[in-house]
């Protein structure tokens, strides 16, 4: 058995008095999809922002491939294969959709040189941006629009697009789907399948039952910053899940 | 007939897919420019507003304005403001005027654009570092510079006995251009590349825009904001040292009534406020509005009173016209 592509352990982090998350442990697995429940407030975000470098966790390790890191910022996470899409931090709504997805990871052009000053490869960026989305089946009318003039739909795709871009290996998804029409949120689905066929270690936030037991292979259940439950979907019925959030049922850990 | 049919139909579907990102406005202030000079070429026709001495004479005016406005639209677009201009300019000069007479030309231009440098790396470091905005941060440095300069020749003017140094930076001119011309343009070019065509001016744009995003994108905002206000004083600085050149003097109050034009220059030009968006030739052609507006009303006879008055109607219906709602938020911040 290989080591899990993300392992989270014993993880904590208090803002000021409130104690958001508390020993919370779980492992994420290539290839699979692991729904992140919980109620409002249980610290579902925190937990991902700690992950993916935006906080810095109290206590806790993650490791990646078995390997224990540090995650400082953002980008580091980044560069150990991690990307996140953040619920509403995911795009930067004046730049275009090239921009974003290159955002952090300009092509440059013109040597050494080019590349110390940061001299922007436009074409290149253009080209791969339009073939990635091409691939993915992610239609745009205009990459040249700024994405604060996108549907939902088509923004979530690009974050989401970014992720697979840059061929990172675990994707943390934060309510990727929601404020989505049915169409558009069928669509990010499709996506997340896709990341998992190519063999991506998913998480993903959701307060949607059915979409846990549609795309989901395992589930973690957070109450109030702790772990209420840990369970493989096709082992639990959504009846279950729902009884882990509210706290009416609980497990230790165990499937 | 149809042909004209279609050729409307054309131009709609262009006007919409301009609308599309920014729409008319971004192109405001170049109407506001044309329709600015048309109105003083007619108005102040025999007054010689059309001349090629009063023209020159607007572009020199300009110089210093569109220097300093090109260096305020990046700490803008960053979602910064730079109040310290004004005073930055004066503390170069001085500067300038002070090493010129013993270290030449070189060293004196040098030594003034070092001291924009180190005042931006001030402002910056305290907005970033102690977190407090950068309105409040250079609220107070403009106060202590100001206090500086006052102190540095006790409110005497320096003269700057330097040829090289005036031919250079103000007095001279290649073939019928003034040196002050050039180096808008110089400062223009650099501006316009570096926001266009460099990493940073992009990553300024997306720090300016939302800055907890750019954040989880992994820029190190904090440096890129630094940068920002380096840049604004850095020019600042070097428009202290076009003005010190034009009049051959430093002196503790050169630029001190700047600030604002340079502000509505840089908006008119259909920078936002508040972060996110900047234009370069915007910013530019703004600062010539502002010399245009000088000149033409001074010849047109208004009294200073009224040239205010009508200044400041002019400016607000041009910012009207060319800001859009800021619909993209500053963002609530990563604590």
């Amino acid at each position: 058995m290989t080591a899990p592509a993300l392992s989270v352990r014993k993880m904590s982090k208090a803002f000021r008095a409130v104690q958001a998350l508390e020993d919370v442990s779980l492992d994420v697995h290539r290839g699979r999809v692991t729904a992140l429940l919980g109620d409002n407030g249980a610290g579902k975000s925190t937990l991902v922002k700690c992950i993916a470098g935006v906080y810095q966790p109290d206590s806790g390790t993650v490791s990646i491939d078995g390997v224990t890191h540090r995650i400082s910022s953002p980008d580091v996470a980044r560069t150990l294969g991690v990307e996140t899409v953040h619920q509403n931090l995911s795009l930067i709504d004046s730049l275009n959709v090239v921009e974003n997805l290159f955002l952090n990871r300009e092509y440059t052009r013109g040597g050494s040189f080019g590349s110390r000053i940061g001299l922007l490869h436009k074409k290149r960026m253009s080209r791969e941006c339009q073939a990635t989305l091409a691939r993915l089946g992610i239609s745009i009318p205009s990459l040249r629009k700024p994405v604060g003039l996108l549907s939902g739909g088509q923004r979530q795709a690009i974050a989401i697009g970014r992720a697979v871009a840059w061929g990172q290996k675990i994707v943390l998804l934060d309510e990727p789907a929601a404020a989505l029409g049915v169409e558009q949120a069928q669509r990010v689905l499709d996506l997340i399948v896709a990341l998992r066929e190519a063999d991506v270690a998913v998480l993903l936030i959701t307060h949607n039952m059915d979409r846990v037991t549609q795309v989901c292979d395992d589930a973690v259940v957070l109450r109030r910053g702790r772990k209420a439950a840990e369970v493989r979907v096709d082992q639990v019925t959504k009846d279950d899940l729902v009884a882990f959030i509210t706290g009416a049922k609980t497990t230790d850990g165990g499937t | 007939m149809r042909v004209h049919v279609r050729a409307g139909a054309r131009l709609r579907r262009a006007w919409a897919r301009r609308s599309e990102d920014g729409g008319y406005r971004q192109y405001v202030v170049y109407l506001a420019f044309v329709s600015i000079l048309a109105v003083f070429a007619l108005m102040l026709w025999d007054d010689g507003f059309l001349s090629w001495s009063n023209l020159l004479n607007i572009g020199r005016q300009a110089a210093p304005i569109a220097v300093m406005a090109v260096g305020m639209a990046f700490a803008l677009a960053s979602a910064e403001i730079d109040l310290s201009i004004g005073s930055t300019v004066a503390l170069s000069s001085l500067v300038a005027a002070a090493v010129v007479g013993d270290h030449g030309f070189f060293l004196g231009a040098m030594a003034a654009v070092g001291v924009g440098a180190a005042i931006g790396l001030v402002n910056g470091l305290i907005t970033v570092k102690v977190r407090i905005p950068s309105f409040l941060v250079t609220l107070g440095t403009l106060g202590i510079i100001s206090g500086i300069a006052r102190n540095m020749n006790n409110l005497q003017s320096m003269p700057i006995r330097n040829d090289a140094f005036s031919a250079l930076f103000g007095a001279g001119s290649l073939g019928p251009i003034s040196s002050l011309v050039i180096w808008t343009a110089i400062a223009f070019a650099i501006g316009h590349f570096a926001l266009h065509h460099l990493r940073w001016g992009r990553h300024v744009l997306a720090t300016g825009a939302n800055r907890a995003s750019a954040k989880a994108a992994g820029l190190n905002t904090d440096r890129i904001r630094i940068s920002a206000l380096m840049v604004s004083s850095v020019a600042a600085s070097f428009a202290g040292v076009l003005l010190a050149g034009r009049l051959a003097i430093g002196r503790h109050d050169l630029g001190e009534n700047d600030l604002l034009t340079v502000i509505a220059a840089v908006v008119i030009g259909g920078t936002n406020l508040f972060g996110g968006r900047a234009s370069i030739a915007g910013a530019v052609t703004g600062a010539l509005i502002m010399a245009m507006l000088n000149n033409g009303l001074i010849l047109m006879g208004l009294e200073v009173a009224d040239q205010l008055i009508a200044r400041g109607l002019i400016i607000i219906v041009a910012v009207a016209l060319s800001m859009r709602t800021p619909s993209e938020s500053v963002g609530d911040d990563v604590p």
